[in-house]
């Protein structure tokens, strides 16, 4: 698996529900190959932007696309991560503001 | 004027850390960094306290800027910190 197939595969799978791929093509490569080197790593496919524990259940919030991600577009237009974003993130009709970290920090590691 | 130390706690694999040192570097600004993701066991656990003393959300990049810490990359804070605006 490479960074392009599985880019076509989550593409069929989020688009419809409105979650886009940035258009920053570099940053969602890098992302993707992060994705699957920490599912080399750990097993599973845990956002590359955060610190994972390396136990499934505490990281199970994380695993991407993770549970913040609908509040997260819904409120900044874009996940923590940048990876997937809403059309007006693309098109720029929306500030491209920092999405600040929503998981608590009791969940961390 | 000297530019203050600079050290960012990062994770390998995560895009605003690569997007931070990749500025820094384009800025010349000399900086230090570690991957905690990569470290493992006692190692990381200490590093992890200096960044929770940093950054209670403990969450990446951390920069710190001489006594400035920076959470994420806001690419205006670390210019006034650096002094570069």
């Amino acid at each position: 698996m490479n960074a392009e197939t599985l880019q076509a595969q989550l593409s069929k799978i989020h688009e419809p529900k409105g979650y886009y791929f940035n258009t920053d093509k570099i940053l969602v490569s890098d992302l993707l190959e992060a994705l699957l080197t920490n599912k080399e790593r750990y097993g599973y496919m845990v956002c590359p932007c955060r610190l994972a524990s390396g136990d499934r259940k505490k990281d199970q919030d994380i695993i991407c696309p993770c549970v913040y991600r609908t509040e997260d577009v819904a409120e900044f237009g874009s996940c923590y991560c940048n990876l997937y974003v809403s059309k007006d993130w693309n098109e720029g009709t929306i500030k491209h503001d920092f999405v600040p970290e929503r998981r608590p920090v009791a969940l961390q590691f | 004027m000297t530019t203050p130390d600079v050290k960012i706690y990062s994770l390998s694999t995560c895009g605003h850390c690569k997007a931070t040192k990749r500025f820094l570097s384009e800025c010349n600004i000399v900086y230090d960094f570690v991957d905690v993701d990569l470290l493992e066991g006692e190692e990381r656990s200490a590093i992890l306290a200096d960044v929770r003393n940093l950054n209670p959300n403990c969450s990446f990049p951390t920069i710190q800027i001489g006594g400035k810490v920076i959470v994420g990359f806001r690419e205006d804070e670390i210019k006034e910190a650096l002094g570069l605006k």
